[in-house]
């Protein structure tokens, strides 16, 4: 099977990509730390105090403000195109949390933030992530053909 | 202000995540379906992210310390490890099949939809399995070393 097609959008993605950077900036600027989804996520499920879990938390609640800011100014929803079935978000959902728990980071935390530190462990954690995920889209799409 | 700065740097990275289309699992999966619909968007949003965070990070770091709380918090860790490796190509295995990673997934439940409820729902769920095996093998590994 082959996906949805999407629109080939460099000058909206480059503009949010800098928003993602800017985050991140503003997160070492405020409070010192490394932004990672993974990292927020892990605080907020597991340990910490609750002053630790409260910024997690005030994060999250931002993060899911923006697309509905995007609705108020725009009046549209951002494209949210589940291309797969439930079944497969369930399992890659369970091991994605597995994945990003024993690497230490995900996208954010390894791709953007440990590369712009020129962090050796992110450098081999994102080449990795994006090997694997190259080769399993190919497999899922062009070998099995789901 | 720690509550604020959470939020506000929450909100800027999920309107990063929405405008840069990050959000849309089909879009992020077509940038790994080179032999199909392929989109390469998503590597224009890592430039702009990696661009942003590598000259941000270092305005940044010119500072004596962040805004709140006591210094900056770096990872210190260089090894390049099995974990590290293992849990990244698991990472990447788990992307592939869902389309969602961490960081998109978060921004994206502003969206409502079912699909995306449920990725997060099972990649908690593979977080705390992972982080109670994660203690199991460090408990038994101080064990056998004591």
């Amino acid at each position: 099977m082959t996906g949805i097609e999407t629109a080939f959008t460099p000058l909206q993605s480059l503009l949010g990509g800098a928003l993602i950077g800017l985050s991140a900036v503003l997160l070492m600027l405020a409070q010192g730390r490394i932004m990672g989804a993974t990292g927020i996520l892990s605080g907020l499920i597991t340990g910490g105090t609750p002053g630790d879990k409260g910024w997690r938390a005030a994060m999250v609640a931002g993060m899911i403000s923006g697309p509905l800011l995007i609705v108020g100014l725009t009046g549209q929803m951002p494209v949210v195109e589940v291309p797969v079935s439930l079944p497969m978000v369930l399992i890659g959902g369970f091991i994605v949390g597995i994945g990003v728990t024993f690497g230490s980071g995900c996208t954010s935390g390894h791709g953007v933030c440990g590369m712009a530190r020129l962090s050796k462990r992110s450098f081999a954690a994102t080449a990795t992530f994006m090997v694997v995920c190259l080769a399993t889209v190919f497999v899922i799409r062009h070998v099995l053909g789901v | 202000m720690r509550l604020l700065s959470g939020y506000i740097v929450g909100l800027v990275f999920g309107l990063g995540i929405a405008i840069s289309g990050m959000i849309n699992p089909a879009k992020v999966l077509n940038f790994f379906d080179i032999a199909g619909t392929w989109d390469p968007s998503l590597a224009f949003v890592m430039g702009g992210a990696l661009v942003t965070t590598f000259i941000g990070y270092r305005l940044v770091w010119r500072r004596p310390a962040p805004m709140i709380g006591g210094g900056f918090q770096l990872p210190t860790n260089t090894r390049l490890d099995a974990r590290l490796i293992g849990g990244s190509a698991v990472f990447g295995l788990g992307w592939g099949i869902a389309g969602f990673c961490p960081g998109a997934a978060l921004p994206a439940l502003g969206t409502g939809q079912v699909g995306v409820f449920a990725f997060v729902a099972a990649l908690l769920a593979g977080i705390w399995v992972a982080r109670a095996v994660q203690a199991g093998l460090d408990a038994r590994r101080e064990e056998s070393a004591a």
